[in-house]
This record gives C-alpha cells, sequence and structure tokens, in this order.
C-alpha cells in the first residue's frame, strides 16, 4: 500500500533506519506493539493463546473479535474521507441495524430459525445500504457539505431506532443471530471473520481495480478529476453508500454480542473512534491520498487501549483521559512539523560539541 | 568561492546548496553571491530550481547540503521568520496582504509599536507614513489597502518587507500582472533601494525587464548553475541559449510549420459544429466549426469570452442555448465525461486547481483521463500503463522522467505536459487548450506549440486559446475574436494578417 507522505522532510540518521522511522505507519505501529507490552508486563501471559472446546482463547483473541464492529465502520469511514466526506451518521446506523434485525427477530414466529434471522439481516443491511444512499444523495447531487448532511441522519437516526424499537431496550433469544457476535467458525470469532474479510476484499478491489486511484483523485482535487472524465459524483455516492452498508454490519455484530437492541447506546460515538482510527492511520481528513492499512492499525490500536483500560486497571472515571493522551502522542509523533523540529534539535545537539572543539 | 571582484564582500554567499525532493534533485551543488547595491536577476526556465533555492535562501525549505553566509554569519533556517531576522525579505507574486486594512496596517503589521501594552496607531501611521516617503511613494496610509491597484498593493509589499531593515530583498516575479507605468514605478523604487544598499534578488520571465533593471545575474538550468554573468556581458540570445542549454533552432522552426491554407472544401463535414451556442452571463450564442486538421485560435482580451467559449464546447459549462453538432450528428454535451466520450479533450487554464492532481504520482496523471473513461472495474494493464507513460513522457521530453514523481513536485511546465499527455492518452480528435502555454518558459512553450503544430497536421481538430496574439496568430489557420463576451468576428489566416490586424478587431469589435 502506498504511504507517501506529502511534506519534504529533513534527513536525519541513517538512511535505512531513516526510511523506516519516516513510513507513515511506523509511529502507529510503535504505539500499537508498546501497547501490547505494557499489557504484557501487567499481566505476563496477555499475549498466550489457548484452545477451549476447538475456540481459540485469549487477549489476542478478543483483541480481534472486539474490533470487528470499529474496523466495519472505520472501512467505510476511510473511503468517505478520502473523498474530502465524512460521515458523522456511523453510529445511528449501527444502532438502527441493532433495532431493525431484533424487533424483526422478535416479532417473527420463530425467532429460532435460520431463514428468519436470514431475512432479519437482509431487511437491516438492506435499510442501512439506503440511509448510506441518502448521505451520498445529500453531499454529491444536493451538495450539502458532508459534515452537515450526515449530521442529519445521525441525530434524527437515533430517532429513528426509538421508533422502531418503541422506546423499549428489545431483548431477543435467537441462537443463529447470536453466533454472528459472540459464536466462532473455525476456531475464530465469527465477527472477526466477517469484519476481516470485508476488509480484505475492500482493500483488494480498490487497489486491484482502478478505485483506489480514482477515489484519491477525487479527493485531490474533485474539479480537475470532474475534467478529466472521472465519474466524481458517482464515487462520491458509493463510498457513502459503503459507509452506511458497513455500519450496518457492525451494527448487526454489536446487536448480537449483547441481543439487545439500544437504541439511544447502540454505537454511541463509534464515529468518533472511526475517525480517530482512520487519522491515526495517516489519512488526511482533507482527502486524498488513503491507506486501508493503516486504518487497521488505528482500529487495533484503539481496541487495545479500551482492553489495556481493563487490564491495567485504570479507572473508568479517567479513562477517556487516558485514551486522549495515547492519541494525542501518537498523532503528534505522526505530524511531519513536529518531526522537522524533534529532528532540528537533534541536529542542534549533534552540532554542539564540534562548535566547542573550534 | 571566488574572492569578490569589487571592495564589496557579498552580502549572502550559498555555496554547495543541494536540495532533494521525493523522486526530483531540484537543487544540486548551487553556488549563489549577491551584492550589497545591486540588483542581481535569477534567471533559468520553469523547473531549473529557482523557486528552490528562494525558499531555500529564505527559510522555507532546508537544504540537504552546503552553506548558507549571511552577512559573515553562517545560518541554518528552519523557517521564513530566522531568515527574516538576519535581514531577509521577500514578497511574493501574489500580494500576500490584507485588502480590508489600511496601508498603515498592513506595512506595520507585527511591529506595530506600542506603548503602555496597547498599539499606538497614531506612531504607527507616522511610521508607516515615513516608510513610504524612503520609498518615495505618496499614498495616504489611512487608506484602505484594496481601494489600490495591484502595482501600488506591491510596492505596499515591498515597503512591508523593509520595515525589518532588511539587506537583501527578494521579488519573486513582481511584475507579472503590472502594466508598463506600473513596471515602471516598480523600478524608480527597486533603483533607489539598490542606491541605499539594499541587495535586490530579481526574478521575471520578462527578458527585457531584466535588462532593464539587473546589474548582474546567475543562470539555473535542470538545479544547477551554470553562471554568473553582468548583464552587460551578456546578450539576450545568448541569455536564451544558456536558459535552454541549447540553441534558438527550436524557437526559429516554428514559423514554418503551419501552413494557413487548410483544406477546408465546401461539402466537408466540421468535427465539430456549434450553433447558436450560449449560456446566459458567460457569453453570448455564437456559431464556430472546427474541422479534422485545423487550428482555430481564440483571441481576447482576458474575460472576452474565450474560456467560456471552450468550457461549452468541452462539457465542463452546459449550454443554455444553442446546438452542438459533432460530424453533423446533433449531441447534448452534458458534462465532460460525455464530451469525452465524443472524443474531445479540454485542457483548462487553470492548470492547479482544474488539471493537476498534485499528490498522484505523473503515471497516474497520464493515465488518469483514459482510465476514467474506462470507469474503476476496467483496470488499465500495467503493461498497456507503462506503455503510454513512456511513450508520452519521452514524446513531451516530461522532466524529471520519473513517472513515479508526485506531480506537484514538478515544475509548472513539466506539469503542463504532463496535463497534455493526460489528453493526448485519450485519442482526442478535438483538442480544447485554454491557455497551455501561460506562466511556462520558452523552451517547453516551444515544445508545446510545436506539437500543436505536429497534432493538427497528422489531423487533429484544435481549438487553441491564448493570451499572447503572437502565439495564436503562429499556430491557427482560423481565429475567431472574442470581445464582451461575444463573438465578433471570424478571420482566415494569413501571412497578411498581423497582431495588429487582430488587435485593431478586437478593439473595434470587428464593426468595418
Amino acid at each position: 500500500m502506498p504511504a507517501t507522505t506529502g511534506s519534504r522532510t529533513r534527513p536525519a540518521g541513517p538512511p535505512g533506519l531513516r526510511n523506516l522511522t519516516h513510513h507513515t505507519l511506523f509511529w502507529p505501529v510503535v504505539a500499537l506493539v508498546a501497547l501490547l507490552v505494557a499489557n504484557t508486563i501487567f499481566s505476563p501471559d496477555f499475549l498466550s493463546v489457548s484452545i477451549l472446546d476447538g475456540h481459540l482463547f485469549g487477549a489476542p483473541i478478543d483483541i480481534l473479535r472486539n474490533s470487528a464492529p470499529l474496523l466495519l465502520v472505520s472501512l467505510g469511514m476511510t473511503l468517505v474521507i478520502a473523498t474530502r466526506g465524512i460521515d458523522l451518521s456511523v453510529g445511528a446506523v449501527v444502532a438502527i441495524a441493532g433495532a431493525l434485525s431484533l424487533s424483526f427477530i422478535a416479532t417473527a414466529p420463530d425467532p429460532g430459525s435460520v431463514s428468519t434471522v436470514i431475512i432479519a439481516i437482509a431487511i437491516a443491511l438492506g435499510l442501512c445500504l439506503v440511509l448510506g444512499i441518502w448521505n451520498g444523495f445529500l453531499v454529491s447531487v444536493v451538495g450539502i457539505q458532508p459534515i452537515i448532511a450526515t449530521l442529519i441522519l445521525m441525530t434524527a437516526g437515533r430517532g429513528v431506532a426509538m421508533l422502531i424499537t418503541e422506546g423499549q431496550i428489545t431483548t431477543v433469544t435467537s441462537a443463529p443471530f447470536k453466533t454472528l457476535g459472540a459464536g466462532f467458525w473455525l476456531g475464530l470469532p465469527a465477527a472477526a471473520l466477517i469484519a476481516y474479510g470485508v476488509y480484505l476484499i475492500v482493500a483488494l478491489i480498490t487497489r486491484r481495480s482502478a478505485l483506489g486511484m480514482l477515489v484519491e483523485a477525487v479527493g485531490i482535487n474533485p474539479s480537475a478529476s470532474r475534467l478529466a472524465g472521472v465519474r466524481a459524483r458517482t464515487i462520491v455516492w458509493t463510498v457513502f453508500a459503503l459507509s452506511g452498508l458497513f455500519s450496518g454490519l457492525a451494527g448487526l455484530i454489536l446487536a448480537s454480542n449483547v441481543m439487545a437492541a439500544d437504541a439511544n447506546n447502540a454505537g454511541l460515538f463509534i464515529e468518533l473512534d472511526a475517525i480517530l482510527a482512520v487519522v491515526i492511520g495517516g489519512t488526511s481528513l482533507q482527502g486524498g491520498k488513503f491507506s486501508l492499512s493503516g486504518t487497521l492499525v488505528g482500529v487495533l490500536i484503539i481496541t487495545t487501549l479500551t482492553l489495556t483500560v481493563t487490564i491495567v486497571g485504570i479507572s473508568p472515571l479517567v479513562t477517556p483521559l487516558f485514551k486522549a493522551l495515547v492519541v494525542i502522542a501518537v498523532t503528534l509523533l505522526q505530524s511531519p512539523r513536529v518531526r522537522d523540529k524533534l529532528a532540528a534539535r537533534a541536529r542542534q545537539r549533534a552540532a554542539r560539541p564540534e562548535e566547542v572543539a573550534a | 568561492m571566488t574572492s569578490s571582484p569589487s571592495a564589496d564582500r557579498p552580502v549572502v554567499e550559498m555555496s554547495g546548496i543541494s536540495i532533494e525532493f521525493p523522486g526530483v534533485k531540484a537543487l544540486d551543488q548551487v553556488d549563489f553571491r549577491l551584492f550589497p547595491g545591486e540588483v542581481h536577476a535569477l534567471m533559468g526556465e520553469n523547473g531549473a530550481g529557482k523557486s528552490t533555492l528562494i525558499k531555500a535562501l529564505t527559510g522555507v525549505y532546508g537544504i540537504d547540503a552546503g552553506r548558507i553566509v549571511v552577512d559573515g554569519a553562517e545560518h541554518r533556517f528552519s523557517g521564513p521568520g530566522e531568515a527574516q531576522e538576519a535581514g531577509i525579505a521577500t514578497v511574493y507574486q501574489e500580494v500576500n496582504l490584507c485588502e480590508n486594512l489600511t496601508v498603515a496596517e498592513n506595512i506595520m503589521l507585527g511591529h506595530e509599536p506600542r506603548r503602555m501594552g496597547a498599539i499606538d496607531w497614531r506612531a504607527a501611521r507616522r511610521a508607516a507614513a515615513e516608510h513610504l516617503a524612503t520609498m518615495g511613494l505618496d499614498i495616504d496610509p489611512a487608506s484602505s489597502l484594496g481601494s489600490h491597484s495591484i502595482a501600488i498593493q506591491q510596492l505596499v509589499a515591498i515597503s512591508r518587507a523593509m520595515v525589518v531593515d532588511a539587506k537583501v530583498l527578494i521579488l519573486d516575479e513582481p511584475t507579472s500582472s503590472l502594466d508598463a507605468d506600473e513596471v515602471a514605478q516598480l523600478f524608480t523604487v527597486v533603483r533607489r533601494l539598490r542606491d541605499q544598499g539594499v541587495a535586490v534578488l530579481f526574478v521575471s520571465h520578462f527578458i527585457e525587464q531584466v535588462y532593464e533593471i539587473s546589474d548582474r545575474m546567475t543562470v539555473l538550468r535542470n538545479g544547477q548553475r551554470v553562471g554568473e554573468y553582468r548583464t552587460s556581458e551578456l546578450d539576450r540570445l545568448e541569455l536564451v541559449s544558456t536558459m535552454i542549454g541549447r540553441s534558438m533552432d527550436v524557437l526559429e522552426d516554428l514559423h514554418v510549420s503551419t501552413e494557413h491554407a487548410v483544406d477546408v472544401e465546401q461539402g466537408a463535414t466540421p468535427y465539430l459544429s456549434a450553433v447558436g451556442l450560449g449560456r446566459k452571463g458567460d457569453v453570448r450564442p455564437f456559431d464556430l466549426d472546427v474541422y479534422a486538421g485545423e487550428v482555430v485560435g481564440l483571441a481576447g482580451l482576458l474575460g472576452s469570452g474565450r474560456t467560456e467559449v471552450a468550457r461549452l464546447l468541452s462539457g465542463a459549462d452546459r449550454a443554455d442555448s444553442g446546438t452542438t453538432r459533432i460530424k453533423d450528428v446533433p449531441t447534448r454535451l452534458r458534462n465532460p465525461r460525455a464530451a469525452i466520450s465524443q472524443g474531445i479533450a479540454f485542457s483548462s487554464e487553470d492548470r492547479k486547481s482544474e488539471g493537476v492532481v498534485g499528490d498522484l504520482t505523473v503515471r497516474e496523471n497520464i493515465v488518469l483521463g483514459l482510465q476514467a473513461g474506462r470507469g474503476w472495474m476496467r483496470r488499465l494493464p500495467r503493461r498497456q500503463v507503462d506503455e503510454i507513460v513512456d511513450k508520452y513522457m519521452a514524446a513531451l521530453n516530461v522532466r524529471p522522467a520519473n513517472p513515479d514523481a508526485l506531480l506537484r513536485n514538478l515544475s509548472g511546465g513539466n506539469q503542463q505536459k504532463v496535463l497534455l499527455a493526460r489528453w493526448l492518452a485519450t485519442a482526442p480528435q478535438l483538442l480544447i487548450l485554454d491557455e497551455p502555454t501561460r506562466g511556462i518558459d520558452v523552451g517547453a512553450k516551444a515544445e508545446i506549440q510545436k506539437l500543436v503544430a505536429e497534432l493538427a497536421s497528422q489531423g487533429m481538430a484544435v481549438v487553441f486559446i491564448s493570451a499572447e496574439l503572437e502565439e495564436v496568430l503562429r499556430l491557427s489557420h482560423r481565429i475567431g475574436v472574442m470581445r464582451d463576451r461575444h463573438k465578433v468576428a471570424e478571420i482566415v489566416n494569413s501571412d497578411d494578417v498581423g497582431v495588429d490586424d487582430v488587435v485593431e478587431l478586437i478593439a473595434s469589435g470587428g464593426e468595418h
């Protein structure tokens, strides 16, 4: 995946190391490794994976499973941000997907049958796709700024979810549906298999077809792309539709985890985590070049961070603060300006002994 | 380092400066010196490294190798602020001032005299007036900047730069938007500053102005210093040859490249025919035929509607009256995509915002149009991409010859060539070029003109728009004359038609 940074950076250190440290993903990966190391210090068997009842268990597996919804949402968010957009409505869409699927299953004559669950999933995903298309319509056809266009659904969407659940927290018992979030396939969490499967497909499509380049062209210079014959409008529309669809899938996984549709709290603030994951991954909010592998690293950092808070025993009261500090550190280290400053300081320090000698 | 020819010590001495961008070696071991009390012109084609050298001196770019000595002290600038403190003031091409503030506020911004913590406005206005006076300018410091012409604003920008008692004043293309009188006014100020002992570094595309104002010049080519000359000892022809690194033959060749009488017989069908095409507020309905193998020039002043005509012909804007026929078939060009599918390629005059996709590579920029036409699912095979990219980069002599360089790291002229390559790769039958040679140097200009003539002789229809009437006359078979958003005349070009005739048509509105 190309990780070309825009800025000019000054050389510091030997070239091999320099290329490595100047790779956009260097600091995010360092942060992820540091988090894992910190966890292992506090809990020495953190990284161990055991087999229980034919399933894999352990903190790394938990990270994979817990990261599934955020990965799906961030995947759509990356593409939207690459076209200079932003999708604030993903959290609401997550809630709607959960509300709709569980309400359908709850009212169905046979909640435990596979066919009921499949229909529920199809209806929920269908509606979420339509919601994504709605966002895309507002942005690409009507021409509303993405942040405002998706703010509409962000606020209205929770209301829609409330309407669907009639204000109740719908709880359901349905074994097939529960598999989605809590089940295992081939020894691995089903949720992780779904999310990482979708991730791989999207990564392959964007880089093996011309979609990635066209998305970037639209994000970097929309009017030049239009004049070059790129279907800029269709592309923007498509990424918003995909964002809706992926958020719906994330909503199903989250709902299946708890088997309850909570219109108010399902997917709350997930849009912020997703935007964060994208930014940590090195995709600029100004659009253009995007990095799906960066987004993956960002998602893993955020998920691990949440787990770390529990393991290290940080009080839930200061959890947001702790998260914020880690995020600030990672983003600062990625910023070319800060890096230049640090490099300049290192150079000054290196230059000082010479002056003394002279 | 050689010792200076005069008794003076150079105020700026740059030696062995190298700067590398990803994929581009912008400066390679460049030496440069600047003496107090001289006007020094920095010359070179687009991409020669002029801007990069200036940005190294003003601290915008860090240097990868070399030394910068200002006034006897070595500096390593890590930002424009440090360069300013060292006494280097810069006035850029675009005026970077606040139009809605007063002249005095603009001059003193950031250096306001203070009294008890608050800004002493009366003292500020007085100081601003003094600065204006030292430059011989009679402007009311209390007037708002926006009420003055661009030329005056430019002079105010210079006063502002001189507030810090600069020893070095860098003027980057200061005359590009000034008329002759305004240039004279600017030069008066520049000479005055020079006589006060300021070292002035002057960058301009206008060779005549360089000869008028400069005492000495340094010529750069491909990121390297070719030489330093006294202006009086280097004639214009030698200068241009030094800049482009070859003799003037390329330019001379062009005069023979067009035969004016193209075979536009009765009965032939134009490739594109516009009848009563117009758009409210943009351009009044006009008729225009473009035949295969012919260059149709559009002449007119800035804002006369030339660009608007091009945008209607290319689907960039939608016409609200009239019809377009492609090979005699009525066709609606609803958007650029529709036009491209009809074999129409349009290169916008606004290279930066409507052409260049800066963060993509040269390769991606070249295939963008072709790939867009195929849709995202049918990706161009890599081998085909490489063939196309190699072919056009060689044909158009794109420098650096590195398809992986980001387009924004290329010079203006080379960006323009890449954009031309993008359009040529789509194998258009009608090529609409709006100001393809604006802001690019002589060498690239000649190459592009030559290419246009060649393409037409191979059977492509071309619409060519340029503010330079000489260029339009040199290339076109027929010329449409625009005035006040209206096509006022159409003439067949011949050796008898001169710039004066076209100017007269523009002036008279074709009414005789």
